[in-house]
């Protein structure tokens, strides 16, 4: 299977560890997230003006989609030959003066860090913008050993200073405001007096002062990659405040942490990535400091340097072949600035290093399903599919959720090891799901006449047979689970009805009983258990007399009364006939290809309305 | 040509209105409606919420359904259900290990057309007052369900129907392409969040200048309507569907109780009785 086509160890991979799991399950943690109205404003007007900005840059590219295949299909590459990279990597990173660490988890990596830093001498460490440490939790396991890191990146020094937790991957203290950063600083940097304003430009001028004693005396700096190049072992972090520059290219010992995916086969790839990721994630043209460095250049830069390869859990990831695009990510955010449930329930409520759409299908991942509270992170998503239409990188986020659902699901009735196997990616079934709305397109263009009888009538009594045949041999295979939940039961039992019409029709008599249940209100506004969540927030309507079903039994027939109330005259009797002739003169008419150029715009004189419609304000 | 309506469990029992609404408009261009007596479910409600092994029988009925039955095409009321017909129930069967029952499926999905799309491409309906006498006099503004948009591309099909309507008074919504936070059993698995989103779209159809949303999924508007209600917000919903049913002589009424029942047929169809807000 796909898994020995990767060249990857026949187990299990471990997985990860630190900052991954959600401790309170995402319903719960959302629900006080939202009670934080001043957080929410916050979020809902940073999101709304990146947005606008990403959308407007993303615009000005012509040729935007294919740099999303390209993008794609490079780490799809990446990730069909990992373990060649990877090794290609140290062999290039060593020959130029650099050592190569592996980490098979958080633990592993933050004892390689902490013996570095050891070796010398240094309780000081500045780090810049490194999502992989805050996954391990480094800075925590460095102030066990008596090692103090400062961040450099503006946010995550908001974010340090505040003891607080980043909410986004991009502008991790997106949380707060000018006014609660300007107390922050305030209260932690000495050297503040109370002129200090919530001006930007005063509080970015103060976090300046603050570290840039930093830089100037510390040793040994820590930080993350947002790409490296196997074919020449160079490393990439892609900033916007010139500090990690500084932070790269002062200390002696620069320790580099990067999670196994971030690589690149060749150094000309970085050319989709650097148009992709400015534009996904700031929504800006160019990014302001790009920084590259190849190990150590004697005379230039640090004299020691170290990358530490982490894995925690990227491995179990990439076993998945259904799952495994998650690890595409260049952590843009894009998907965390238009995704509606982020928006209202912020990063916190995720748990986890990574929050968002992209959180919400890494972090389980990265932990396996089953690691406490992480479960409930599929279903933390509408499946609105904001987040797949702007990944740069084109992770098709939905699906994947649906996909960790399934996982969810079986692995809760002990099914997971009987889950059929998942197609491997050159298996046509995977693609099947790209095509079908071009096979729809097609028989589009046929117009009426593509409705062809013969050839599609055959093959659709042929189906139906299949169809009544299968039914039989999937019956028989019917799991059963011990306790089943309420989900369960409900599951099952609207399985069992909406898989006849015969039993809808049935259950739908029940219709009326729901508008005694409705009573004088006309709505309903109370359920009890689960789906009580329904009506914690919306009243359900009263439900109709009759189902249509049930009402189309008895009128079926009735067309020409129904013409003769909506005022288009009845059709001429001739059935087939109909089809092809207007079904009324005068306001009706029946639409023909050659219409619809003087149809639009023609502007019936009797339809002022419409006209101011259009004209009308467009508040 | 003749048509085979699939109603959609939810417009089925809830919204019969709306089913009925997709037969005016389609026998009024002169085409026979067929509703195959077997159908249930698109199987979404399952598939969202990861249970495969129970779709897949919802998935069979449906495929089987719509084998049985002898139509040219096959329309629905809704973009997500058909959405879910192409996109989901082929890789649901597959993964369940039914290779045939995915082949069958993906042949039904491409052969069954959301409302907006089959009036547009197939039958090249454009100008719905000149074409269907469309005549709906109110201040309406639409809400673009997230399938519909993302996972059907529909574009602007059902909004320029809507525009093309006699009398209308039509209001652009601010923030329209964000969900409104329905996303099935989403709803009372996250209510909280859920409630929210939903919050912020109906300020958006506040802030448009319309207190009529209409749009293609009777479950988004279902969920607002339900959201408004309980939070009592002026704001009412209504599929597309009836806004193109509506004629000079029988207008949709939306003054007043709502009923969701199909009108006895001895009265004038604009006539509503009981109701419901």
């Amino acid at each position: 299977m796909s898994i020995t086509e990767l060249g990857m160890p026949g187990v299990r991979p471990v997985h990860g560890q630190g900052n991954l799991h959600a401790q309170v399950a995402f319903p719960r943690a959302a629900k006080k997230e939202l009670q934080n109205e001043q957080m929410r404003a916050n979020i809902r007007h940073a999101t709304h003006s990146i947005r606008a900005k990403r959308a407007s840059v993303v615009g000005e590219v012509p040729d935007w989609q294919q740099l999303r295949d390209a993008g794609s299909a490079i780490k799809e590459t990446v990730m069909a030959h990992l373990p060649e990279l990877l090794e290609q990597f140290e062999q290039n990173v060593s020959a130029r003066g650099g050592v190569v660490h592996w980490a098979r988890d958080a633990d592993e990596a933050n004892a390689i860090v902490t013996r570095l830093i050891q070796e010398q001498d240094a309780t000081d460490v500045i780090k810049v913008k490194s999502m992989a440490t805050q996954e391990m939790g480094l800075d925590e396991h460095l102030e066990e050993h008596g090692i103090t890191a400062t961040e450099t990146d503006l946010a995550e020094l908001i974010v340090q200073l505040g003891k607080d937790k980043p909410s986004h991957i991009l502008v991790p203290a997106i949380h707060k405001n000018r006014d609660e950063i300007r107390e922050i600083f305030r209260r932690e940097m000495p050297e503040t007096t109370d002129e200090l304003t919530n001006d930007p430009r005063v509080l970015a001028e103060a976090a300046r002062k603050h570290l840039r004693e930093k830089f100037l005396t510390t040793k040994v700096a820590i930080s993350g990659a947002n790409f490296g190049i196997a074919d020449t072992g160079t490393l990439s972090v892609v900033e916007s405040e010139g500090n990690g520059r500084m932070c790269l290219t002062l200390p002696e010992t620069l320790i580099t942490v990067m999670g196994i995916e971030k690589l690149l086969p060749t150094y000309q790839d970085l050319e989709v990535f650097f148009q992709l990721l400015p534009r996904s994630s700031t929504g800006e043209r160019m990014n302001p400091y790009t920084s590259l460095w190849t190990a150590v250049t004697p005379g230039d830069g640090p004299k020691n340097f170290h990358v530490v390869l982490l894995d925690n859990g990227r491995s179990a990831v990439l076993s998945d072949p259904q799952g495994r695009s998650a690890l595409h990510c260049i952590r843009c955010s894009a998907c965390l600035n238009v995704c509606p449930v982020y928006e209202q329930a912020g990063g916190h409520a995720y748990g986890s290093t990574y929050p968002g759409p992209i959180g919400a299908i890494l972090s389980p991942q990265l932990t396996g399903i089953t690691s406490q509270e992480n479960s409930s992170l599929p279903y933390a998503s509408s499946l609105c599919g904001a987040c797949y239409q702007v990944c740069p990188v084109k992770i098709n986020i939905p699906d994947i959720l649906v996909h960790l659902r399934d996982e969810d699901v079986r692995t809760r009735h002990g099914k997971r090891d009987r889950a059929a196997p998942a197609p491997s990616s050159d298996d046509p079934a995977i693609h099947a799901g790209d095509n079908w709305r071009e096979e729809k397109s097609l028989t589009a263009d046929h117009g009426e006449g593509g409705h062809d009888g013969a050839p599609r009538e055959t093959s659709l009594k042929g189906l139906a047979t299949r169809a009544r045949r299968a039914g039989r041999k999937v019956r028989e295979a019917v799991p059963t689970r011990a306790v089943p939940s309420q989900m369960d039961a409900m599951m099952k039992g609207a399985s069992f009805v909406m898989s006849s019409g015969k039993r809808m029709s049935l259950a739908e008599r029940g219709l009326p009983l729901g508008r005694v249940v409705a009573g004088r209100d006309h709505a309903i506004g109370w359920l009890p258990g689960m789906v009580g969540g329904w009506t914690d927030e919306r009243d359900i309507p009263e439900p109709p007399k009759e189902s249509f079903r049930n009402w189309w039994k008895k009128h079926e027939g009735e067309t020409a009364q129904r013409l003769e109330r909506d005022g288009a005259a009845p059709a001429s009797t001739g059935d087939d006939a109909a089809a092809a002739t207007p079904a009324a003169e005068g306001t009706v008419r029946s639409g023909s290809a050659g219409d619809e150029n003087d149809a639009r715009g023609a502007g019936n004189p009797t339809e002022g309305g419409r006209t101011a419609g259009h004209d009308g304000e467009n508040a | 040509m003749k048509i085979a309506l699939f109603a959609t469990c939810i417009v089925d029992a809830m919204y019969p209105k709306v089913a009925l609404a997709t037969v005016r408009i389609l026998e009024r261009l002169g085409h026979e409606v067929v509703f195959p007596q077997g159908q249930g479910c698109c199987s979404q409600m399952h598939v969202n919420s990861g249970y495969f092994d129970d779709a897949v029988p919802v998935i069979r009925n449906h495929v089987r359904a719509f084998t049985s039955v002898d139509y040219d095409v096959a329309v629905a009321p809704s973009a997500s259900c058909v959405a879910s017909l192409g996109h989901q129930q082929p890789m649901v069967a597959r993964q369940c290990g039914e290779a045939a029952l995915a082949e069958d499926a993906a042949m039904v999905a491409a052969n069954t057309y959301e409302l907006a799309e089959l009036l547009v491409d197939v039958l090249h309906v454009t100008d719905a007052a000149q074409q269907l006498g469309s005549y709906f006099p109110e201040t309406v503004t639409y809400h673009p369900s997230c399938h519909g948009m993302r996972l059907l591309e529909l574009g602007d099909r059902q909004k320029d129907l809507v525009r093309s309507v006699a009398g209308i008074d039509f209001r652009e919504l601010p923030d329209a392409e964000e969900c409104c936070g329905f996303g099935g059993t989403f709803s009372f698995k996250n209510p909280d969040v859920s409630g929210a989103m939903a919050e912020a779209k109906l300020r958006n159809i506040e802030n448009s200048g319309a207190s009529l949303c209409t749009g293609g999924d009777a479950s988004c508007l279902m969920h607002l309507s339900g959201a408004a209600s309980k939070r009592r917000v002026p704001v009412r919903t209504v599929h597309f569907a009836e806004i193109l049913a509506s004629t000079r002589q029988n207008t949709l009424t939306v003054e007043g109780p709502v009923e969701l029942s199909i009108p006895a047929p001895a009265k004038p169809a604009a006539a509503t009785t009981g109701g419901q807000r």
